[in-house]
C-alpha cells in the first residue's frame, strides 16, 4: 500500500521507508528520492548559470555585436564550460545513478547520509570554484592548462566537487551490492541500469584522472610545487575532460531506452546486443581523450592512431548500434501498440506532443548526425590536422553535450516531474514546443561552429577580425555569416533554456499534486495501448524484444550511413586540396 | 560452472556483464594502460632541450 509518507519496508535487517509508483509499480525509497530531487534541482540551477555565459559567449563571437571585451569574454567562457560541462551535467547524472539503482532495482539506497555528505562537497566545490573565477584571476577557461595558473580555490574546488562525485558513484556501486544480496530484482539487472554503470565505471576513470593531475596542480597554484609539465598535464587532463562527457554519452543513451520504455512500453530489441554496445564503451570510449592530443610532437603515432582509429572505433560501433537499436526498440513497440501500417506510421504517430519524447528523438538524430559523425572526422589523426583547435571542436561537443546529452536530459525531466517530485507539468503547450526551440538551436550552434571551425576559425580567440594582432588575417567572409548565424541559434537556444527552467521551477513550486488517478496523464501523451496495459512497468524489466521486422529503422539507418560516409570522403577532399601533390 | 537457480549454466559473457566491479576494474585498467600509461612513458621519453 502506498502512502503520502510511505510504507515502512524493512530489508537487510535495515528500514527503509518505500512508496510504490503508480505508474511503473516500483517501490520507491524515499531517501533516493529526496536525493533525486536534490541533485536534479542543483543541476538546473547551473544549467541556468552556465547557459546564460553561453549566450554572452555566442554574442561575443558574432562579429557584428561582439558583446564582451576580451577579458570578461574569457571569464564568462570559463564559467560556460565549467557550470555546463561539469556542473550541470554531473549533478544531473548523480540523480540518474540513484534512480537507475535504487528505484529501479526495487530496493534502498546505500548510506543516504553519505550520499548528502556527497551532494554538499559537490555544491561546495562548484560554488568555490564559481567565485574563484568570478574574481577575475582564474579565467583559465574549462581546460585550464598550464602555465596559465588560476588561484588555489579554482584547483580546490574542482576536487572537492570531484570527490563529491566520486561518493555518489560509490553509493552507486553499494546499491547495487544491497540489491543482489537482498535479491531485490531477478535474473540480471534492467537495461537502463546498466547504461547507468557504464556511465559510473567511466566516471570513476575521469575523477581518478582529475584527482592524479589537479591536486599537484593546486599545491603548484599554492607554491609547493615548482613545475607542471604542460604536455603531461594535458595527456592526464584529457582523461578528465574528455572523458566526462563519455559519461553524458552513457547516460544519455540509457536515458533514451528508459524514455522509450516508459512512454511507449519499449523493449530493447536484444538485451545482448545493448548490454555488448555498452561493453565496448566501458572498454574503449575513454580512449577518445586522445583526440586532443592528436597534433602533439612529443607523442608517436601508434599512440594516436591506436588510441583514437583503432581502438575508439569499437566505441563508435557501440554508438552505432544503440543508433539501430534504440529507434528499433521504438518501431517494434510501436508496431504492437497499433501502428502498424506503411513503413513510417508508427513514427508520424508518435506521441510528438510530449516532450519527453520530442526530446529523446531529437537527441538521439542530432546526436548521431552532428555529434556522432562530427567525432569520428575529429578523431581521425589526417583529417584532425584541419580542424584541431578551431571552432570545429566546439561545434562537435555542442553537437555531442548540447544537442545530445542536454536534450536528453531535459526530456527526462518532463517524466522525473510526475515520477519523483510528483508534480504535473505546468504549462504544457510551452513544455511541448522547449524540445524544438532548444534542440533546433542547438543544432545550429553546432552546425555553424563545424562550419566556421572548417573555414580556420580559432575556437578560443575572442575576435574573429584579428584587430590586436600584430599581423592581420582574413578569414573568408563565409565565416562571418556562419558565426552571426551561430549568435542567432543561440539565442533560439537560450529562449528554448529559459523555457525549461521557468515549466521545471515552476512545475515543481505549483505544479498540481500527482495523485494515483492522475499519474498516467500527468506523464504526458502516449499511446493508449500502453496506459492501458501498464507498459510503463517495461522500464525496470530485463528482457528483449526478440526477432522483428522494422523497414523504418532501416531506412533511417542507411540515410544514417550515406551521411556518415558522404561527410567523411568530403573531409578527406578537403584535406586533398589544403596540401596539393602537383 | 556458474549455474541459474532454475540449473541453467549461465553464459560466460552473461557472467561479465552481470559483475560490475570486473567490468569497473576493466573500464578504469585499460584507458589507464592505453591512454594515461602509455603516452606517460612517451612523454618521459622526449630528450630535454640544452
Amino acid at each position: 500500500m502506498a502512502t503520502a509518507s510511505g510504507e515502512l519496508g524493512i530489508i537487510g535487517g535495515i528500514a527503509a521507508r518505500f512508496r510504490t509508483c503508480p505508474v511503473t509499480r516500483l517501490r520507491v525509497d524515499l531517501a533516493a528520492e529526496r536525493l533525486i530531487k536534490a541533485n536534479a534541482v542543483a543541476a538546473v540551477v547551473f544549467l541556468a548559470i552556465g547557459g546564460l555565459m553561453g549566450l554572452l559567449v555566442a554574442l561575443t563571437r558574432w562579429p557584428a555585436v561582439h558583446l564582451l571585451d576580451s577579458e570578461a569574454f574569457y571569464q564568462v567562457l570559463t564559467l560556460h564550460g565549467l557550470n555546463v560541462l561539469l556542473f550541470w551535467i554531473i549533478f544531473f547524472e548523480i540523480a540518474i545513478l540513484y534512480f537507475a539503482s535504487a528505484v529501479l532495482l526495487n530496493c534502498r539506497l546505500a548510506t543516504p547520509r553519505l550520499a548528502w555528505a556527497g551532494f554538499g562537497l559537490m555544491v561546495m566545490g562548484a560554488l568555490l570554484t564559481d567565485w574563484a573565477v568570478l574574481q577575475g584571476d582564474s579565467s583559465v577557461m574549462f581546460t585550464s592548462y598550464v602555465p596559465m595558473q588560476a588561484s588555489p580555490n579554482f584547483y580546490l574546488g574542482l576536487i572537492l566537487f570531484a570527490v563529491g562525485a566520486l561518493v555518489g558513484c560509490a553509493v552507486f556501486f553499494g546499491t547495487l551490492v544491497i540489491a543482489r544480496e537482498e535479491r531485490t530484482y531477478e535474473g540480471s539487472v534492467p537495461l537502463v541500469t546498466f547504461g547507468a554503470i557504464t556511465a559510473a565505471i567511466i566516471a570513476v576513470f575521469t575523477i581518478a584522472s582529475g584527482a592524479i593531475i589537479l591536486i599537484p596542480t593546486w599545491l603548484w597554484s599554492l607554491g609547493y610545487i615548482g613545475h607542471i609539465d604542460t604536455l603531461m598535464y594535458k595527456l592526464v587532463w584529457w582523461g578528465m575532460g574528455h572523458s566526462s562527457q563519455q559519461i553524458n554519452v552513457s547516460a544519455h543513451v540509457a536515458v533514451w531506452y528508459a524514455i522509450a520504455a516508459i512512454l511507449l512500453g519499449a523493449k530493447p530489441l536484444s538485451e545482448k546486443v545493448s548490454r555488448t554496445a555498452f561493453f565496448l564503451y566501458i572498454l574503449f570510449l575513454q580512449l577518445a581523450c586522445a583526440h586532443h592530443l592528436l597534433v602533439e610532437p612529443g607523442l608517436s603515432a601508434e599512440w594516436k592512431v591506436f588510441n583514437t582509429s583503432y581502438a575508439l572505433y569499437l566505441a563508435v560501433l557501440g554508438s552505432m548500434i544503440h543508433g539501430m537499436t534504440v529507434p528499433g526498440s521504438i518501431e517494434a513497440a510501436q508496431r504492437r501498440n497499433g501502428y502498424v501500417h506503411g513503413m513510417f506510421e508508427w513514427l508520424r504517430k508518435a506521441p510528438w506532443d510530449n516532450p519527453a519524447f520530442a526530446g529523446m528523438f531529437l537527441s538521439l538524430v542530432m546526436f548521431g548526425f552532428i555529434g556522432g559523425i562530427s567525432g569520428v572526422v575529429l578523431g581521425t589523426e589526417q583529417l584532425n590536422i584541419m580542424m584541431h583547435n578551431t571552432l570545429y571542436v566546439p561545434g562537435h561537443f555542442h553537437g555531442t553535450v548540447v544537442a545530445g546529452t542536454t536534450l536528453a536530459f531535459m526530456a527526462l525531466t518532463y517524466l522525473v516531474l510526475p515520477l519523483i517530485f510528483r508534480r504535473r507539468v505546468i504549462w504544457p503547450t510551452l513544455a511541448k514546443w522547449q524540445p524544438y526551440l532548444f534542440g533546433i538551436g542547438a543544432a545550429g550552434i553546432s552546425l555553424f561552429m563545424l562550419g566556421a571551425g572548417t573555414l580556420g576559425v580559432p575556437r578560443r580567440h575572442w575576435d574573429i577580425t584579428l584587430s590586436d594582432a600584430i599581423l592581420s588575417f582574413d578569414f573568408q567572409p563565409a565565416a562571418y555569416l556562419m558565426l552571426g548565424l551561430n549568435g542567432l541559434f543561440a539565442l533560439l537556444a537560450t529562449v528554448g533554456g529559459i523555457l525549461y527552467v521557468l515549466v521545471t521551477v515552476g512545475t515543481v513550486l505549483f505544479g498540481e499534486k500527482v495523485t494515483e488517478e492522475n499519474a498516467l496523464a500527468a506523464l504526458g501523451p502516449m499511446p493508449a495501448r500502453v496506459a492501458e496495459a501498464g507498459g510503463s512497468a517495461q522500464v525496470g524489466r530485463h528482457g528483449g524484444e526478440g526477432l522483428v521486422h522494422l523497414p523504418g529503422t532501416y531506412v533511417l539507418v542507411g540515410v544514417f550511413f550515406v551521411a556518415f560516409a558522404l561527410y567523411y570522403f568530403v573531409n578527406w577532399k578537403y584535406l586533398s586540396e589544403l596540401w596539393p601533390i602537383s | 560452472m556458474a549455474e541459474s537457480e532454475r540449473g541453467e549454466r549461465i553464459p560466460f559473457m552473461q557472467r561479465v556483464l552481470d559483475n560490475p566491479f570486473l567490468l569497473l576494474f576493466l573500464g578504469v585498467a585499460i584507458p589507464t594502460v592505453l591512454y594515461i600509461l602509455w603516452g606517460l612513458i612517451e612523454i618521459t621519453q622526449i630528450p630535454i632541450a640544452d
